[in-house]
């Protein structure tokens, strides 16, 4: 260690932080019914809620992959006039609650919604109340969270690599597969990390949005919310999985794209 | 204006202090309130969503008549509200919209004996003007319409349920909401066609949603009981507050907002 042992005044803050982010976890651990774990882990409705969440998560990352990264790409590479602006309305969802989120979405998409009336008079296609609505749901709230590091981590590439591979007669497409997209891998990684675990714990935009039903619409934190009034320890053994999950996916990316010792 | 409005600050700040006074402190400067009122100090209601506006107008009444009364209200679902007493939330009185809900308090022993304070009925709720059609329980069950229920969970949800299968009807419901508000709210905006509510949340929607009755035959009748929690640190407060919704400025907001009598 550098410097000897650390001040008491950071020490002390410090410990804080960590009681507040570690007590309540403790506080779940110790009321978990471990005996019945098994049961409630492979009843049929935890099942479903499980692979659903998955399914909706693991979509909402694709998307935000396939629209994000461009994004990104734009807002680090090139100025143009209200770039601030457009980043800021990028990041709103992370601060907008979700639920309002979820209504404004109804506004847009829902089957009264500006677009999504257009959706349904032209192809019969209504968004709310399906499974593509949770994910769109889940896309809404968790891209900002992708958008933003790989943006970071563009941002921080050396443009002489890129100039460089442009001597060599590489087109702008060719620079960003072959040069600008490798090297802001373990960004794109994080991101997309941060992204799927938020998505994987989102509750307000898709209950308000895509509502709630077994199978279709009832992601783990909805399952989660309903099982705490029906059954408590239930609730807390899908929310063990959650965290389980989440916690395992984290800590790894972590290490391995961070770079963290 | 200003003037009237000190006044009335002043008054409100005399209340309070006799309102201190009365509530045990053996403070003798003070002298003692000429009608001593138990009505004062905050009060933390828990009340089913669908009580809403009724216990709303219930506030203002009594808030207009006991200025040193200060009443907070939570409304959800009452099996959050259960859950959340269950959990040792603040709250002084808590009125369900069935039986069932508040017999998990009861048995728990966290509230005082309960007493029944209304009825409601159900009711089919549609968009306005009834576009689709929309008769009775049985098209309900029309592959053409979307349909939202809410949750077993939630009593107005068990209720449905209920009436669905005493008019022998199998529903396939796009979402389970978990409070009657949610589920008037995805009718209101035009995302679901038709849902099952209480006759008073219809009225209470006003003109953004219509309804269409349900005979009595297949209806379900939700009894009401309300009840003071032994945790509260207020129960004279509690208790009175309990009297009003029985009987008092309570009991005749009730019956204005479109529910049926104890």
């Amino acid at each position: 260690m550098r410097g000897g042992r650390p001040p008491l005044g950071l020490l002390i803050p410090a410990t804080g932080a960590m009681a507040l982010v570690v007590l309540p976890l403790a506080g779940l651990l110790q009321r978990t019914p471990w005996s019945q774990m098994r049961t409630q882990l492979f009843s049929a409705d935890v099942g479903t809620a499980l692979r659903l969440s998955l399914e909706c998560s693991v979509a909402a990352v694709a998307v935000s992959v396939v629209l994000g990264v461009p994004l990104a790409w734009i807002l680090a590479r090139v100025p143009f006039p209200g770039r601030a602006v457009v980043r800021a309305l990028v990041t709103l969802p992370m601060v907008l609650p979700p639920v309002v989120g979820g209504v404004a979405l109804l506004y847009a998409f829902g089957r009264r919604g500006f677009v999504g009336e257009v959706l349904d008079r032209l192809t019969g296609v209504t968004l709310p109340f399906t499974t593509t609505g949770a994910v769109i749901a889940e896309a809404f709230v968790a891209m900002p969270f992708l958008v933003i590091a790989v943006e970071a981590g563009i941002r921080q590439v050396d443009t002489r690599y890129e100039d460089a591979a442009a001597t060599l007669g590489a087109g702008s497409w060719t620079r960003f597969w072959r040069v600008t997209l490798p090297l802001v891998a373990p960004s794109l990684g994080a991101g997309a990390a941060l992204c799927w675990a938020r998505a994987l714990g989102e509750f307000g935009a898709t209950i308000t949005f895509a509502g709630n039903f077994p199978g279709k619409t009832q992601t783990m934190p909805l399952a989660v919310y309903i099982a705490l009034e029906t059954n408590p320890d239930g609730a807390v053994a899908l929310s063990l999985v959650l965290l389980a999950v989440s916690l395992l996916v984290l800590v790894v990316l972590r290490q391995r794209l961070i770079g963290d010792p | 204006m200003l003037r009237a409005a000190r006044a009335l600050g002043g008054i409100a700040v005399m209340a309070i202090a006799a309102g201190c006074g009365s509530s045990g402190s053996t403070s003798t400067s003070s002298p003692p309130a000429s009608t001593p009122n138990p009505l004062n100090g905050p009060l933390t209601v828990f009340a089913a969503a669908s009580l809403t506006e009724a216990f709303n107008d219930t506030k203002t009444s009594l808030q207009k008549e006991y200025p040193a009364l200060s009443i907070t209200y939570s409304f959800a679902g009452s099996q959050q509200l259960v859950s959340q007493i269950e959990n040792s939330a603040p709250a002084d009185v808590i009125a369900t919209a069935d039986t069932k809900t508040m017999g998990t308090l009861t048995t728990a022993g966290l509230v005082e004996p309960s007493k029944v304070f209304a009825h409601n009925k159900l009711e089919i709720v549609v968009a306005p003007g009834n576009p689709k059609g929309v008769k009775g329980l049985a098209d309900l069950a029309r592959t053409d319409l979307v349909v939202v229920l809410e949750d077993p969970s939630v009593p107005a949800g068990n209720f449905a349920r209920q009436a669905l299968t005493k008019a022998n009807i199998t529903v396939n419901p796009k979402s389970l909401e978990l409070d009657v508000k949610s589920e008037l709210q995805k009718v209101a905006s035009g995302e679901a066609d038709a849902g099952i509510v209480y006759v008073t949340d219809v009225t209470a929607a006003g003109t953004t949603v219509a309804g269409v009755p349900i005979p009595d035959d297949q209806n379900v009748i939700a009894t009401y009981p309300i009840a003071v929690v032994k945790a509260s640190t207020h129960l004279k407060a509690a208790r009175a507050f309990v009297d009003e919704i029985v009987s008092g400025d309570g009991h005749k907001a009730l019956l204005a907002r479109g529910f049926l009598g104890p």
